[in-house]
């Protein structure tokens, strides 16, 4: 097998197992990154919500927030981790498709060197 | 590690696009120079796995979560200007389609880890694995120590984008505008947890697949050479 079949089928693997990479966390009762946090939670540590964040944070609405399909968080982690797996394939198609093509684009085609 | 929207102000947003700007312009005429046909499927393979491992948070109990990001072991495949191309993709979609960093904070984010930990990972890997054979174990340590550094070097300049905020925006009635933590803060916090934790995993990734390629494909290894 081309090891570019086998790195794609790692990055499935990936995929498939990424809800560990929120249901670990859960367990362990671990938050949000540093820095990354939401308004509630920011509001909960320093009593306020700093005026720039309340205003800038507002800018874009992401169509799948937090690797999530909207309301799936509410219905469970069966549900939750489904819809993280879908992130992280539709994630991996638009990266690897927007990649490839730049990348393509860019290169220079390869001349047969005569051996 | 992505700076979502909002913690920075406007000056420090408009000034890392600036920084970033000649940065990628440079990536793309070097790689459109160095990049071979077989190393495009590579490249979309990078971004891919830089995007999917960004996902695997990983707890401090109790605490925060981080993760790694590849970005050092794709450097080491295909040099650090088609890394930084690669990770650059993955943030972008990362903050257009999932709000995972903010999207006046791509200039940011793609500095600290499409840039600064690309290319600190890059050398440290070349310093450290010079003259050493393809299949050697020196390899497999250089990227380990590279995956480490490079992680632990982007999360500094990070927690200094966040920490220089309240320096440079006055505090209106006792209350900062934008990343509510100093200097004094956000690096012990950043670094510590860098250096405890997720630095580690980004040693181990990195030193695992160099260690899977150099049985699987040393060639892989050989190629950057080409893609400098």
């Amino acid at each position: 097998m081309k090891t570019v079949t086998k790195l794609w089928i790692g990055i499935v693997i990936l995929a498939v197992l990424s809800p560990i990479g929120i249901l670990i966390p859960q367990f362990f009762k671990a938050g949000d990154a540093w820095g990354e946090w939401g308004l509630d939670t920011l509001r909960g540590m320093v009593g306020y919500v700093p005026k720039g964040i309340a205003k800038i944070s507002q800018v874009w609405k992401a169509p799948m927030p937090d690797y999530a399909i909207e309301g799936s968080s509410e219905k469970g982690l069966f549900t939750l981790s489904f819809s993280y797996i879908f992130s992280a394939l539709t994630g991996i198609l638009i990266v690897a498709t927007f990649a490839f093509l730049l990348a393509k684009s860019l290169s220079k085609k390869e001349k047969k060197k005569p051996l | 590690m992505h700076i979502p929207d909002g913690y920075l102000g406007p000056a420090t947003s408009v000034a890392t696009y600036g920084v970033m700007l000649p940065i990628w312009l440079a990536a793309s005429k070097i790689v459109k120079k160095t990049l071979k046909a077989r190393q495009v499927p590579l490249l979309a393979i990078g971004a891919a796995f830089s995007f999917v491992i960004m996902m695997f948070n990983i707890p401090i109990p109790g605490g925060t979560t981080g993760h790694a990001v590849g970005a050092v072991l794709i450097a080491i495949l295909l040099g650090p200007w088609a890394g930084c191309i690669a990770v650059t993709v993955a943030l972008v979609v990362q903050a257009l389609l999932f709000g995972d960093g903010g999207i006046t904070a791509i200039g940011a984010n793609c500095f600290n880890m499409a840039f600064i930990e690309v290319f600190s990972g890059y050398y440290i890997y070349k310093i450290i694995s010079a003259r050493s054979k393809v299949n050697s174990t020196r390899r497999i340590v250089a990227a380990g120590i590279a995956g480490y550094i490079g992680l632990n070097i982007a999360a500094l300049t990070t927690a200094i984008l966040f920490g220089i905020q309240p320096l440079i925006y006055k505090t209106v009635n006792g209350q900062t505008l934008y990343c509510p933590y100093g200097l004094n803060v956000a690096i012990p916090v950043m670094l510590g947890e860098h250096l405890l934790i997720f630095g580690w995993v980004e040693a181990i990734i990195t030193a695992l697949v160099v260690k899977y390629l150099q049985k699987q494909d040393p060639a892989l290894l050989r190629s950057e050479r080409i893609a400098k």
